[in-house]
């Protein structure tokens, strides 16, 4: 056990550097963590210069006439006629779809089109949550007081972008590999419009100031997160109508994920809500594991579902191991499970509860590495596709993240760095790196990769680089100033600093985590832009693909 | 994997150990928490009008920054005088068919913790502008300012709680500034958090990771003396010792803090104080922080050398002997 004497028993400055704060496991393993994607982000910047600069060296030196260029159909697919200097390199387009039930993409769209309307008016107003961090009397509205808004931010990005983003990549996902039709059309529009309109009503009763009480993702009162769960049953039974049904044989490795997503949190979604076991510290209880599984349960397991069918697919070659994927579903669900009280360690909560917690943490390192491993070991020899693909960098970000983000969770979870970590905005960072990091990258890679082949339509690459970047410099730029704000100031806390001392410290972290939000909002806009670009001019119908027997994946 | 390519085993089997590990780590410690846990003696029923400023705390979000829990470790020793028990909780329920019970423990410390607000501010006129506008009295606070549960009067009734807000904050109210039941109610559930005190030792309470030695490093009496006033003295009293007008008395120049002898100075600051019209209660600083002989020397040293004030300093015996005084006078 870490022991506090070893510390110097007050930072007085902030340019101290504690020499003992580097000994500590949690510290290092953080600070090796972060140093991950800082150095994928160098990498990937720099190939981009050193691409355009060769480029702009080797530009022929006479412009060569339109005359002298026959256009030969079979050998050229892209023929520009006008000679300029691309600043934008030309993608890989999407493959020809197989047949896809118009209809049904009609409803993929649909669940696409709100998560983005969620998206956007869930981040506007996380923007305008981090202004108030700078700015605190911006507006004294009641239905705008910073109290009443977090939850709908933090709400409407879980239940309305991130959920319905999600179920809307798996109704392609699921028929699809199980190489038959969806069971039913209607169930899943009745599951679009009752968890729309569980997000809708709930975030209009939050900023009314109705308030389920309990922390973080229950702040939703029972009747509105019910819609939300029969919104789930629905699916739930139309996907096991689906697999029930397949074509094939095995039951692909994505349903497994996928499916049991939606079981779970169904599941802790009546645990949650139940009042029988939630009185006293019971409620705490249920709140630590309920929050935990949600991210876990529900969007870390759907995601991993998902990029078992994209990652493949978008490669263009299987997936390096399945049995790796089947070790990892079943660490993730032992594992998982157990660690939603590591947010309360050091409460009233019971010290063994926060021990199996810690130990569950540190049981994540399973799962992660499996899942880690598998992904980038289907990259190999296929590194070169990603420079052609616009899809793939969202892909690689989302598992740098999962890598990154869940080993960070597991630094979280020790009890010194918990010690110095829990309360501050370390927390707020590390859930960012996560749900934005891992499932909204995740998320925008599929929608990426399947929207154009729905629609035949591609979006302008111009703008899905600059959705890219400015959400992946964004996050950093949002995440790392408040990772360093959020030690300094658990680090001023266990040195007995008066507590506004480490409110003023916190201001420049905190403008700086506005700063990086807004690059994130710019990009959501870009986004929505993008899919509205891919949507407009849609050919739904087309006559030239016509394949019903389903064989390609 | 064949075992598994029958949809039904394969869903059924993961459905099955998600929901027994749930029961072992979530159900079944919830139901035995509850039941093992009786309220503490010393509680008391809270009063309708705590039950809806409960309630308006929890349906203005105060959670999502403001934590109510006392972690047992060193570092939260100034949040309340032990740490917090499972039976703490003991006493909430669900709060009406609609909403969950809300322990209200909170994951964020974006604010100080509440756990024991009621004894470390206690003062009505202090909380009331606070709540109207928190820079009014801590000039660095970035909470939200709670405006909309006042109204503003021309002339006050009879019964209405006026709140003496200084004139840079009125922000174009020209009458009296008077709360709403609202505000009273939210201010009546801050004083009634308050941690229950354990006199026996039957519950092992004690903080980890607790220091040896000196609070700071390298630094006189005088930072220790000014890190102490900031905590326990400077929301009301103010960083420049001149207090807030018609609400909090200042020590600059204050005859009190420059009395050459300290007597009614340290028992003012360990006891409270309440003997002047035109300011409000003084809580009992020193007892409820549990200050030590060396830091409230600290503090008056701080007191006396600061914003123009020049006393003799006082030696820690001298403070120990009238505060030993004190406690044997009650």
């Amino acid at each position: 056990m870490l022991n506090l004497n070893h510390l110097p028993s007050v930072i007085i400055a902030v340019a101290e550097a504690p020499t003992s704060l580097f000994a500590a496991p949690g510290i290092v393993i953080t600070i090796i963590l972060l140093f991950i994607p800082m150095l994928v982000l160098t990498a990937l910047m720099l190939l981009k210069t050193k691409k355009l600069f060769t480029k702009l060296r080797n530009l022929p030196h006479k412009e060569v006439s339109d005359n002298f260029i026959k256009v030969d159909n079979a050998l050229l697919s892209h023929v520009s006629q006008q000679p300029n200097v691309h600043f934008i390199a030309s993608k890989r387009k999407a493959e020809v779809r197989p047949y896809t039930d118009p209809e049904l993409t009609t409803l993929i769209l649909w669940f696409i089109c709100s998560a983005t309307i969620w998206l956007v008016f869930g981040t506007t107003i996380g923007e305008y949550l981090g202004i108030k961090f700078v700015s605190p009397d911006i507006d004294h509205y009641s239905w705008l007081s910073f109290g009443r808004i977090r939850p709908v931010h933090t709400n409407a990005v879980f239940w309305g972008w991130s959920s319905l983003a999600m179920l809307g990549v798996g109704y392609y996902v699921v028929p699809r590999v199980s190489n038959i039709e969806i069971t039913s059309l209607k169930a899943g529009w009745w599951s679009l419009w009752l968890i729309n309109s569980a997000v809708l009503i709930g975030s209009i009763l939050l900023m009314a100031g109705v308030n389920n009480g309990s922390g973080e993702f229950r702040e939703y009162i029972w009747p509105v997160q019910l819609l939300f769960a029969i919104g789930l049953l629905i699916t739930l039974f139309n996907f096991l109508g689906t697999v029930a049904q397949r074509k094939t044989r095995e039951i692909y490795v994505s349903n497994w994920y996928i499916i049991s997503a939606v079981m779970f949190a169904i599941v802790l979604t009546i645990v949650g809500y139940i009042p029988t076991w939630q009185n006293g510290l019971g409620e705490t209880i249920i709140q630590g594991y309920y929050m935990h599984q949600g991210v876990g349960m529900w969007f870390m397991l759907f995601c991993l579902g998902l990029i078992y069918y994209f990652l493949p697919q978008q490669l263009n070659r299987p997936i390096y191991s399945y049995s790796l994927g089947v070790l990892a579903f079943w660490a993730q669900i032992f594992f998982y499970t157990l660690i939603g009280t590591h947010h309360f360690v050091f409460s009233a909560i019971p010290w063994s509860l926060q021990t199996v917690a810690i130990i569950g943490s540190v049981g994540m390192v399973i799962p992660v590495i499996s899942g880690t491993t598998n992904f980038l070991m289907t990259f190999k020899g296929a590194w070169n596709k990603v420079s052609n693909s616009y899809t793939l960098p969202f892909f690689i970000v989302g598992i740098l993240f999962y890598f990154t983000g869940s080993m960070q969770g597991t630094a979280e979870a020790f009890r010194y760095t918990n010690l110095m970590w829990h309360f501050t905005d370390f927390t707020v960072a590390h859930s960012h790196l996560t749900m934005y990091g891992i499932i909204a990258f995740i998320l925008w890679g599929c929608i990426y990769a399947l929207v154009p082949r729905l629609t035949r339509v591609e979006p302008p690459q111009s703008t899905v680089g600059l959705h890219f970047w400015a959400a992946f410099i964004g996050l950093l730029i949002y995440s790392i100033p408040l990772m360093i704000g959020g030690t300094l100031r658990g680090y001023m806390w266990m040195g007995a600093k008066p507590f506004i001392d480490s409110v003023v410290m916190m201001a420049p972290y905190w403008l700086w985590r506005a700063i990086g939000g807004t690059m994130m909002w710019i990009s959501h806009l870009v986004f929505a832009f993008n899919l509205y670009k891919m949507i407009v001019n849609r050919k739904l119908e087309d006559t030239a693909v016509q394949s019903p027997d389903f064989h390609t994946h | 994997m064949e075992y598994f390519n029958n949809y039904k085993r394969l869903y059924l089997t993961a459905l099955g150990l998600f929901v027994s590990l749930t029961f072992m780590v979530a159900i079944l410690p919830a139901l035995t928490n509850q039941k093992n846990n009786g309220l503490l003696p010393g509680y008391e029923l809270p009063s309708e009008d705590e039950i809806a400023g409960k309630a308006l705390y929890i349906s203005n979000g105060c959670m999502a920054c403001h934590t109510q829990q006392v972690r047992n470790v060193a570092m939260d020793e100034k949040w309340g005088s032990r740490p917090g028990l499972p039976a703490d909780y003991a006493g909430m329920h669900r709060q009406d068919f609609w909403r969950n019970t809300a322990t209200l423990m909170g994951t964020e410390r974006t604010g100080p913790d509440l756990t024991d607000i009621g004894n470390r501010q206690p003062s009505s006129d202090w909380q009331l502008l606070h709540l109207y506008q928190p820079r009014a009295v801590v000039k660095e606070s970035i909470m939200p300012a709670y405006s909309w549960l006042f109204t503003e009067k021309t002339k006050p009734e009879r019964g209405d709680t006026e709140v003496q807000v200084p004139d840079e904050f009125k922000n174009r109210v020209t009458g009296k500034i008077i709360a709403t039941k609202e505000a009273l109610q939210l201010v009546a559930y801050l004083k009634s958090l308050r941690q229950i005190k354990i006199y026996d030792n039957t519950v092992n309470v004690d903080f980890l990771y607790k220091k040896n030695g000196k609070l700071t490093k390298g630094s006189g009496g005088m930072d220790k003396g000014k890190a102490l006033y900031a905590t326990n003295c400077q929301s009301c009293h103010q960083s420049n010792g001149e207090g807030l007008k018609g609400a909090f008395p200042p020590l600059k120049g204050s005859p009190i803090v420059m009395n050459d002898n300290p007597e009614l100075y340290i028992t003012i600051i360990m006891k409270g104080y309440d003997a002047r019209e035109e300011y409000g209660a003084m809580p009992a600083v020193g007892n409820n922080a549990n200050l030590t002989a060396e830091q409230v020397t600290d503090i008056i040293a701080h007191e006396r050398s600061s914003w123009g004030n020049k006393a003799r300093k006082i030696p820690v015996t001298e403070v120990q002997k009238i505060m030993d005084f004190i406690k044997a006078g009650k």
